[in-house]
């Protein structure tokens, strides 16, 4: 049956609107995960973080980002500025066999992927942070860095014309490297500069555990994250109204749900190998490095190839805590890990399924590219913000929270928490 | 009189109390505690960071009974709230000097 040129528009634009909506919802997961793995005492501070960091990402991607990221040569040319551009009718002049969906759900698409990159960052830097100078960092972030970055993958551009990743055989289907290993990279720059919570590493060398405050918190962030992943893999393919993306879809889905399982199930059983006891918070990890890993091709694997390839990511997420800490660089919910070092391993599996598209030397070549800019643009900008208004607490307040110094407010008042 | 105190595992509450109440002792008093002994705690492993657990949870009984009673109620505590690891907890006993049953105005043996 002929779908006609219409309803294959609506469709389309409806799915993407509806998964941008499920990646949207990962807002709600990123912010529950790490409420759940700070202590009682920070809670308040990660809540206003994080819902702060998605709004400042709304506007300063209407404003500039996505222009930077998909107005120049190698994007769409109705990318502006305040988004005027975009408001048109998408249908008009397009021929009839393209993918299409209205523009503006595009953008509406993409931002919810930039908000994800910076919800990364503010797991990492918790507990010790400054607000205000996170929240200013958002700005930088959102409005500049990673459009910078996004522009040479997804937008097409070249890299300060000196070459384009498209044509080096680099490939990143949803953003293991763009979204995942971007939002880490920024984060490494911001705990390096920031140090480690107090408590976190003694003068011995010994690393000591400071448990989250709400762990029930902590894993229903984590479904929340596993749903709206189906959002973000599963829209990545752009389009549904025809068998052939509509086959692509489903696969995208049961890939990035098998890896997911993978991931959880390998972290689980390698910390109770490790340390004799099944640590929820690993295996919470390990459903997210499985997703991570996945996303960079959910495509092309087969289901037990993405299950193993989630396993890889599950393992991978646990010695890759255990060395963070033997570094003494103090990442209180691991997003470093899941979303750095996992989305690392995601761009290096896809030579392995989809050589057509990727090679292992354009795979390193992005990786490279995108680390270096993300994470050297954003150490100088945490260096400036240091220098100017100072990014950490002082002791005082860390050690009465920073939900009373920063905000002013408890997020548990009727229950008597410990303070340590 | 004597008032017979015990720290015992929180799990073994219920038999213990089955045990008293065999014995033909009417009443208790358990207060929620935490505390240490000779093992000190013990450490247990958050993402692979040890952290030390100082003070463990426990049960902690108070029962007012005639002297002639003292050792059954001991006994019984023994009996019931023993595993036979570490950790089972201890048995006090103390002289009582006087009672009340607010209620009625009664006095020692007839307040307990």
């Amino acid at each position: 049956m002929e779908i006609t040129f219409e309803l294959g528009y609506a469709i389309d634009t409806f799915y993407f609107l509806m998964c941008g909506v499920l990646v949207m919802w990962m807002a709600a997961g990123f912010t529950m995960l790490e409420a759940g793995l700070v202590r009682a005492k920070n809670t308040t501070e990660i809540l206003t973080k994080n819902v702060a960091l998605y709004a400042i990402a709304c506007i300063m991607y209407m404003v500039c980002g996505y222009w930077i990221m998909y107005g120049g040569d190698g994007g769409i040319s109705t990318a502006t500025p305040f988004l005027e551009g975009i408001l048109s009718d998408g249908a008009t002049g397009v021929a009839e066999d393209a993918a299409t969906y209205a523009p503006a759900s595009d953008f509406f698409f993409q931002v919810v992927f930039v908000a994800t990159a910076m919800s990364i960052v503010s797991g990492a830097v918790a507990e010790r942070m400054k607000l205000w100078a996170f929240l200013a960092f958002t700005v930088v972030l959102t409005g500049f860095i990673y459009p910078m970055s996004g522009s040479w993958t997804w937008g097409g551009d070249s890299v300060f014309g000196l070459y384009t990743l498209g044509d080096m055989g680099f490939s990143d289907f949803a953003g293991s490297g763009i979204v995942h290993m971007a939002g880490a990279s920024a984060a490494l720059a911001g705990v390096l500069l920031l140090g480690s919570r107090k408590g976190k590493y003694s003068e011995d060398g010994k690393v000591n555990a400071i448990p989250g405050a709400n762990l029930p918190m902590a894993t229903l962030g984590t479904f929340i994250l596993w749903m709206g992943w189906f959002g973000f893999n599963g829209g990545s393919v752009l389009a549904l109204a025809s068998v052939e993306s509509a086959n692509a879809v489903a696969v995208v889905f049961l890939n990035t749900n098998a890896a997911a399982a993978g991931g959880l199930v390998s972290a689980l059983i390698l910390a109770r190998i490790l340390f004799k006891k099944a640590d929820l918070t690993m295996a919470l990890n390990g459903a997210l490095a499985g997703l991570v890993a996945i996303t960079a091709e959910p495509s092309t694997p087969s289901p037990i190839q993405a299950t193993l390839f989630g396993a890889l990511g599950g393992i991978l997420v646990v010695f890759s805590i255990l060395a963070f800490d033997k570094l003494k660089i103090d990442d209180p919910v691991g997003a470093i890990s899941v979303h750095g070092v996992v989305g690392l391993l995601g761009l290096l599996l896809v030579p392995f399924t989809n050589p057509e598209a990727a090679t292992f030397s354009g795979q390193l070549l992005g990786a490279a590219t995108i680390f270096i800019w993300v994470f050297g643009i954003s150490f100088i900008v945490w260096a400036i913000l240091k220098a100017v208004m100072g990014i950490r607490v002082t002791e005082e307040e860390e050690f009465e929270g920073v939900d009373m110094s920063e905000c002013g407010l408890e997020a548990y008042p009727d229950f008597t928490i410990s303070r340590n | 009189m004597k008032l017979v105190t015990a720290i015992i595992k929180p799990f073994k509450l219920d038999d213990v109390r089955e045990a008293i109440s065999e014995i033909g002792i009417d009443g208790l008093t358990v207060t929620e505690v935490k505390g240490f002994g000779r093992q000190k705690g013990h450490t247990e492993l958050y993402r692979g960071a040890e952290y030390q657990v100082d003070f463990l949870p426990k049960v902690k009984l108070e029962v007012a009974v005639q002297d002639d009673h003292v050792e059954r109620l001991v006994e019984a505590i023994v009996g019931a709230a023993k595993t036979g690891k570490i950790g089972d907890g201890k048995v006090f006993v103390y002289d009582l000097e006087h009672a009340v049953r607010i209620r009625t105005g009664e006095t020692d043996g007839e307040a307990i």
